[in-house]
């Protein structure tokens, strides 16, 4: 394992705080956290560890600025600059997650009649890469990760949960975006996919991207994370009614 | 108000009406709108519309307007699709003759003023005459756009496309443009106007006209104008431009070529002519020695070339 | 005008009907290409701040401000009222909930489509036509129906319609008031498919109203979630939808049934 000096911070989280108030539920108040702060290098890849309920996802997601916070920034260099998601305006954090922020989630969210091949052409059409060029790299990511060619043509809706989830990786990959976010990514992925997935993801590194990402999987873990970052000691007392 | 006192003209006509039947303070109120309406040409100024002693639809807007335009030195002629014979142009010329005790005519040149229900004389018309449409329906958008309110505002701010849809309809129902009468126009480069139910034979008429065209709508109470030398233009596709009928054969009665064809049947074995629809002027052409191939007797001449089958 | 120029710019725009508070001091800033969906249950007032921002209703108070392609901004209410209708046929498109509202029911669909051309001035029936066929195609209406009346078109084909009529003279910004309510699912998604690549294709700003969140989620960058005429939370569609802060929006999000 390398561990790169002297590299771009890509990720930045400083006092980070973050409570949910559950207004339906009587009011009740879930402290996740609070002053969390961690950085993520440029070819870095972080993981986030620690038990269920521990708030893995909530940071995920809040790193992909899906979930709001209280306190604290969460700074990402986009285009070279360091912009902080929680301060800024919707049609910037869009834009940020457009050429910078890649994230693959555990589920698929379906759009019914779009077609597997189009899901994941569809970052690298957001940035504007015609459709021709799009199509071809999606079909070799497809391929690669061994989604048969049969269902590039059909919506993902019915697929089995591993196809479904290899298609969202294959979203999450298409683009090649300097910072990727990957929850449970081999979750429901079979050996020989999960070795292809690592592969991906040494790739994304050595390419200088950064990664953070929750595997459930040890042997993953070890094989792809440079640091752990240990959830538990940033658990804030959570629980408490308001 | 002047404070001449107008005598009343009991004397006028047989029947005790004020002269030309409406009163003096309706026919200023009339001739001030019309004013206004040749002030902006194909504009419809909307206008008090009097009862008449006959029903809306006989062409209350035109009497009325012609009731304030008349004089008593006036020469008045009445055509209904063209003719002087039939009910409307009869009942309408009687009408003045016995309220205004007008002279009358049917020549188109003798006259000064010519109230007309759906066609415009084949004879140019000169500066010193004034032509009267009666108007069913003044409003060209009135199927388009069912709201009033919405309807000025389209002309207030010549937003015109609607009117085009229209004739898009015709050809692309019918692979040409089919509106055969009250065929829409433009007056002056501005008002988008419905120029009554007149063929589209007579549009290129209107264009240009040396004489004053006043329009009257008495049940929908408007009054519009084309002043003489106005263009009109009758809207029409760069691809499908505007064109008039034209008939296969020529008048039946006189032989013209060029003027407006009724459809005339004969018989009930199929026999038909077609005799110009504007009676003045084919009988004048006749007068001048021009013939048709029905002109002695239509009848007679239709069996002629048929088989002698029954 | 470049990317940078705000499109749309409210600012306190307020609405009262008699006592009703149909939009309470109503703010917010819409950029070119930006698909903002505005949620709230019936009467949240939706649908009025829709016809104020589409010149429809004039607003007691406030100010609506739109940036024309010259990037001239202007109140849309103190413009002339040709002005702004003239905007409303070309720059601005509105795509009603019922078809009937926005399409003329007894042109054929071709005339439909061709309307705000020759509005413009079009003149010419072949181009007219070849781009009512084009719009036809890109919206997946069969070509042979140009010339049938809408009357005889089903639901989901009349909006499509209706949007064909809206998007032919290359509008900027489109509003839509819950345009795919009142038809059934299968439709429903086809119907929004379409509209996500129009939009992206187009890069035309939209303004959503629906009541439907997965409608909003699938079509909207932004969401403003309403309640009794006021904004009570705003902000990215999915940070609303999967971290909603204010109490009616938790509500509103709870109520979602799962399937």
């Amino acid at each position: 394992m390398v561990t790169k000096q002297n590299t771009q911070t890509m990720i930045d989280v400083s006092g980070l705080s973050k409570t949910f108030v559950l207004h339906t539920q009587g009011s009740a108040r879930i402290s996740v956290f609070e002053d969390l702060s961690l950085d993520v290098a440029a070819g870095e890849c972080m993981a986030l560890d620690g038990p269920s309920g521990a708030g893995k996802s909530t940071l995920m997601r809040i790193l992909y600025a899906n979930y709001r916070i209280d306190q604290g920034r969460i700074e990402v260099r986009h285009e070279g600059e360091m912009v902080d998601l929680a301060s800024s305006a919707p049609r910037t954090v869009l834009e940020v997650r457009r050429h910078t922020l890649g994230y693959v989630s555990q589920f698929l969210r379906v759009i019914p009649r779009v077609s597997t091949l189009d899901v994941v052409a569809e970052p690298l059409r957001a940035l504007g890469t015609d459709e021709a060029e799009a199509h071809d790299r999606a079909r070799t990511m497809l391929a690669r990760l061994n989604v048969p060619e049969r269902l590039w043509g059909l919506a993902p809706a019915t697929f089995s949960g591993g196809e479904q989830q290899r298609v969202n990786v294959a979203r999450g990959f298409v683009a090649e975006l300097p910072i990727l976010l990957l929850d449970e990514p081999t979750a429901s992925l079979d050996a020989i996919n999960r070795q292809c997935v690592m592969g991906l993801i040494d790739e994304a590194k050595t390419r200088g991207a950064a990664v953070v990402g929750i595997f459930h999987d040890r042997e993953v873990r070890d094989a792809v994370a440079d640091r752990v970052f240990d959830m538990r000691e940033t658990l804030a007392a959570s629980g408490e009614a308001a | 108000m002047s404070a001449r006192k107008r005598k009343t003209r009991h004397d006028d006509g047989e029947t005790g009406y004020n002269f030309a039947y409406l009163d003096e303070q309706t026919k200023r109120m009339i001739r001030r709108c019309i004013l206004k309406a040749v002030a902006v040409p194909g504009y419809q100024v909307p206008f008090g519309s009097r009862e008449m002693p006959l029903p809306y639809g006989w062409g209350t807007g035109g009497i009325q307007v012609t009731a304030s335009i008349i004089g008593r030195n006036d020469m008045l002629k009445v055509i209904d699709q063209g003719s002087d014979d039939t009910t409307n142009a009869v009942s309408i010329r009687a009408f003045f003759a016995k309220t205004a005790d007008v002279a009358t005519t049917e020549e188109t040149s003798k006259a000064s003023v010519i109230q007309t229900r759906h066609r415009i004389p084949e004879r140019k018309l000169r500066a010193d005459q004034i032509l009267v449409y009666q108007v069913p329906i003044p409003e060209p958008l009135r199927f388009l756009e069912p709201r009033e309110t919405e309807c000025r505002k389209v002309h207030a701010y010549s937003e015109y496309g609607v009117m085009q849809v229209k004739l898009y309809e015709d050809i692309a129902r019918y692979g040409r443009i089919t509106t055969a009468y009250a065929y829409p126009v433009r007056v002056d480069d501005r008002y988008i106007m419905d120029p009554s139910p007149i063929p589209k034979f007579d549009n290129p008429k209107m264009d240009n006209s040396p004489a004053l065209q006043l329009f009257g709508a008495g049940r929908e109470k408007r009054i519009y104008a084309i002043p003489p030398y106005t263009t009109v233009h009758s809207l029409d596709f760069e691809d499908h431009p505007f064109d008039v009928e034209t008939w296969d054969e020529p008048c039946g009665l006189c032989g013209a070529t060029d003027s407006f064809l009724d459809e005339i049947i004969l018989d009930d074995q199929g026999g038909r002519m077609f005799a110009c629809s504007d009676s003045n002027f084919c009988t004048a052409r006749r007068a001048d020695g021009h013939t048709g191939q029905f002109a002695e007797d239509p009848i007679e001449e239709s069996r002629k070339g048929e088989p002698a089958h029954v | 005008m470049s990317d940078d120029d705000v499109l749309l710019q409210v600012d306190g725009v307020c609405k009262n009907f008699g006592e009703i508070r149909a939009c309470d001091n109503v703010s917010f800033e819409l950029w070119p290409g930006e698909v903002l969906g505005i949620v709230g249950e019936s009467g949240s007032g939706k649908t009025t701040l829709l016809n104020c921002l589409a010149g429809r209703t004039e607003p007691d108070s406030g100010l609506i401000s739109y940036t024309n392609r010259r990037g001239e901004a202007s109140d849309i209410f103190a413009m002339f009222e040709p002005e702004r209708r003239m905007l409303a046929r070309t720059d601005w498109g509105f795509v009603h909930q019922n078809p009937r509202d926005g399409l003329r029911l007894d042109i054929t669909a071709g005339g439909n489509i061709g309307e705000r051309l020759m509005m413009v001035g079009a003149r010419h029936y072949g181009n007219i036509r070849g781009e009512a066929e084009t719009w036809m195609n890109r919206v997946e209406l069969e070509l042979g129906r140009i010339d049938s009346l809408p009357r005889t078109f089903s639901g989901g084909m009349q909006q499509r319609l209706q949007i064909a009529r809206n998007l032919v003279s290359g509008p900027r910004l489109i509003f839509m008031d819950e345009p795919t309510g009142g038809l059934d699912v299968s439709v429903q998604a086809r119907l929004l498919d379409l509209l996500r690549e129009l939009v992206r294709e187009l890069n035309v700003a939209v303004v959503i109203v629906t009541h439907d969140l997965a409608v909003a989620r699938l079509l909207s960058d932004r969401l403003m979630v309403m309640r009794h005429g006021a904004v009570v939370e705003s902000g990215l569609t999915d940070q609303v939808l999967d971290d909603p802060q204010h109490a009616y929006s938790q509500l509103l999000v709870s109520s979602i049934l799962q399937v």
